[in-house]
């Protein structure tokens, strides 16, 4: 039952990153992409419809975790305090930039909001990839279940642990570096004309870095948390996730060199998915790997909640989840095609 | 200042109250669109389509503003109340979990079509969408208020053997009685809020003489709806949770009223000053026998007081509570005979020619929003100290290791921002008013 769970939250959170991923990446591309007001427009109007339904599923990824680990939660979300309340800060910014841009018809006022929206857009992945950094490298979770970190240390690697220190910054440029790849594919996608060609052009030029990103976070990673590998040899699971990611990377090169938009995005987004779900494959059951001694670790089985209170969530999550699905298809369909820079009307 | 507690309570306060002002308008608001585009579709008559479009912008605001505080709100259970998380999380882990998948996507993902798909859908499908919004905002108000209610009165859980909760009856939770009568009577006063507001921007546009076809519409319906409604959240709502809080929360109700002594044929304190180092009421205007009838429906009943309880059951702040219990009720005493009084000026054809009262009208729209806000700090003063009733103090849910230094940095983090984003809200909403009613070309634009 707590593998289940385990696995659910894991999903859930995967899907925000893929989903929320590409509209982070536009957003981060924002004002390289497009360069002027009605391109720009452009962009919004890509992500428009999907955005907030795409942060929806933090929402509810972090709503499974209460109920199926609230300990989890309460640990993790008190111990990182201060970079939760800077993400959330970050969130609320580019919620209000995207939403606010439009109403005033002004081009300082336009102008704001387009910088607000690609700052804001930029850091959260940021905080993100080091939020899962922590995860992989351990937080120093004591006897009781607690821990407290410093917000960031000298980022140097003789220095102790930060929440944002050299290894989990590290990691959150990686996942910058992953989700601006995965937003310009989705920008060659779904627009036309100008914006479509520079996100292209972007794609290919942050392909190395992510690359080269990746590599350099694995090696890290084999030297602070090895363990992480020892789980990831284990488990078939963790390989067929391995595996999608690397075709999913090749997927999106070949096929955008192609010119085939949605497959490169669809392979983007593969890599993304087959990435995480490796990661939870090779931590399961770990939640929080403590520093101080693994015993102490928050695991599947340890922080879980009761039992009925597992099985319980699951008569109605089924349900929940098929609907979310159903919504999602529905509002895909209804804004399929490209978003064209011939319908941006003038004005706003 | 060292007292983490403190900061976290104020931070939490603070954060829920602010962000409750958007959700209070969108949900009754949701519904008055709703009922503004179905006459229109029934009577074929444009003031009404062109009225829903103008509110369905308003909307569109308030809802942005709604996402963006609400999403701290989810994330300060595990950041603030870690504790109370650790204990309760196997119980309203579920009803919170529940608003994510089943609400906040039908809400999210209709809201685009609504606001930006009127075109696309046609005049039936973009009824279906408001309504499919009406449905999104009304469900997460209800797992919001049952997880409150968890709080006030907990019900379907047991305790595992570690000592945390754990569900024990998902339907007797879910359908906890508190919770059907909270939501009934909060979702009254969301629909006076969205109907005061409604008034208010056409009682302005009658008196500075625009958009006289929408301002007419908003007037009627914004009256009709709010008198209703005012009506409702008096009566059975209000009077119901009354007297679910005097027989489930005794003591709450005693400090409420401030009620000192215990007693049959309990007066009502229509005003005065609870005194609470001398217990007792200063200056009060009492209506005898009155507070029995009100919570046990007999004027002879016994009503227990303060002194019936040990001080380490009276909720931490009586002086605050009883006054927002009482300019709650005051308020909605006003709200009814305003609304009413509307309305009577209206059905004599009088309204657009009182200019007093459309004055009056413009300016009353504040009123709803200190009302709501008095009455939830009355349900969540009134819970104290405990913070799941009966099981669970307030003292023991905060976070153990967040230093009290970092629980002010972020409140005053949020004080500053919310400062900022309230500005510019008002700004745009009087952008929005002052602009009135677009044409159905410029309503749907992408």
């Amino acid at each position: 039952m707590e593998a289940i769970w385990f696995g659910l939250a894991a999903m859930m959170v995967t899907i925000y990153v893929v989903m929320d991923g590409f509209d982070f990446g536009a957003g981060g591309l924002h004002l390289t992409v497009a360069r002027q007001d009605s391109e720009r427009r452009q962009v919004l109007a890509a992500i428009g419809p999907f955005w907030d339904g795409n942060e929806v599923w933090l929402l509810a990824g972090g709503g499974v975790l209460f109920m199926a680990f609230p300990k989890v939660l309460a640990s993790g979300l008190s111990g990182f305090y201060l970079a939760i309340f800077l993400f959330l800060w970050v969130l609320i910014l580019r919620g209000l930039a995207i939403e606010l841009r439009s109403h005033v018809a002004d081009s300082m006022w336009r102008a704001f909001w387009d910088g607000a929206f690609t700052v804001a857009s930029i850091l959260a992945p940021v905080l993100l990839g080091a939020a899962l950094g922590n995860v992989l490298r351990g937080v120093p979770v004591g006897e009781d279940g607690w821990f407290a970190l410093p917000l960031f240390d000298s980022l140097s690697p003789s220095s102790g642990l930060g929440v944002l220190d050299w290894y989990t910054v590290l990691c959150g440029v990686l996942a910058l570096a992953a989700v601006l790849h995965h937003g310009a594919l989705f920008l060659a996608w779904k627009t036309d004309g100008p914006v479509r060609s520079r996100s292209r052009a972007a794609a290919s030029r942050i392909l190395p870095a992510l690359a080269a990103l990746w590599v350099a976070t694995t090696m890290a990673t084999t030297r602070l948390a090895p363990e992480v590998f020892r789980g990831l040899a284990a488990r078939p699971l963790a390989w067929l996730a391995t595996g999608l990611f690397l075709a999913g990377l090749a997927t999106s090169y070949a096929a955008r060199r192609a010119g085939r938009d949605l497959l490169a995005f669809l392979g983007s987004a593969a890599f993304l998915l087959g990435l995480l779900a490796a990661t939870a494959a090779a931590v399961y059951p770990t939640w929080l790997r403590s520093t101080l001694d693994p015993v102490w670790s928050l695991t599947a089985a340890n922080a879980a909640a009761a039992r009925t209170s597992l099985v319980t969530g699951l008569y109605w999550w089924p349900l929940g989840f098929v609907l979310a699905l159903a919504y999602f298809t529905v509002l895909f369909r209804l804004h399929r095609g490209k978003v064209r820079a011939s319908e941006m009307p003038e004005g706003h | 200042m060292s007292d983490p507690l403190f900061w976290h309570r104020l931070q939490f306060g603070f954060t829920i109250i602010y962000h409750y002002l958007f959700p209070q308008l969108t949900m009754g608001l949701a519904l008055l669109i709703v009922v503004l585009k179905l006459i229109a579709l029934r009577t074929g008559r444009e003031a009404f389509n062109n009225a829903a479009r103008f509110w369905i912008r308003i909307f569109g605001l308030n809802f942005a503003f709604g996402v963006v505080t609400g999403i701290p709100m989810e994330f300060q259970f595990g950041t603030n109340w870690a504790r109370f998380s650790e204990y309760a999380g196997g119980v309203v882990g579920q009803t919170l979990a529940m608003e994510g998948i089943f609400a906040f996507f039908l809400e999210s993902t209709f809201l685009a079509l609504l606001i930006w798909g009127e075109r696309r859908l046609g005049p039936r499908g973009h009824l279906a969408a408001a309504v499919a919004l009406l449905l999104g905002s009304w469900l997460s108000g209800y797992f919001i208020i049952a997880t409150n209610a968890f709080m006030q009165h907990p019900v379907g859980y047991r305790i595992a053997a570690d000592g945390m909760l754990q569900i024990a009856d998902l339907s007797q939770f879910v359908f906890n009685p508190w919770a059907v009568v909270q939501y009934l009577h909060n979702q009254s006063a969301s629909v006076v809020t969205a109907a005061f507001v409604m008034v208010a921007v056409g009682a302005f546009w009658t008196l500075r003489r625009t958009h006289s076809e929408v301002a007419r519409v908003s007037l009627r319906t914004g009256l009709f709806a709010g008198l209703v409604a005012s009506i409702l959240v008096a009566f059975p709502t209000g009077h119901e949770h009354g007297r679910m809080v005097a027989t489930r929360q005794p003591v709450t109700l005693a400090a409420m009223e401030g009620h000192f002594e215990s007693g049959s044929h309990a007066p009502l304190a229509v005003i005065g000053q609870p005194n609470v180092p001398e217990r007792r009421l200063d200056n009060p205007i009492r209506l005898p026998a009155v507070l029995s009838w009100i919570a046990y429906g007999d004027f002879s009943a016994s009503v227990r007081g303060l002194d019936a309880f040990p001080e380490s059951e009276w909720p931490d702040n009586i002086e605050l509570l009883y006054y927002a219990f009482h300019i709650m009720v005051g308020l909605g005493t006003i709200f009814i005979a305003l609304m009413g009084l509307g309305t009577l000026q209206l059905a004599r054809g009088r309204l657009e020619r009182s200019r007093w009262l459309l004055w009056l009208l413009t300016f009353a729209f504040p009123f709803p929003y200190i009302a709501t806000t008095a009455g939830w700090m009355t349900a969540e003063l009134g819970r104290q100290p405990w913070l799941v009733y009966g099981l669970f103090r307030t003292a023991e849910g905060a976070s153990p290791l967040v230093h009290s230094g970092t629980a002010l940095f972020t409140a005053l983090g949020f004080a500053g921002l919310y400062f900022v984003m309230g500005i510019l809200f008002l700004a745009l909403v009087a952008q929005e008013v002052a602009h009135g009613p677009r044409t159905p070309e410029h309503g749907s634009h992408a």
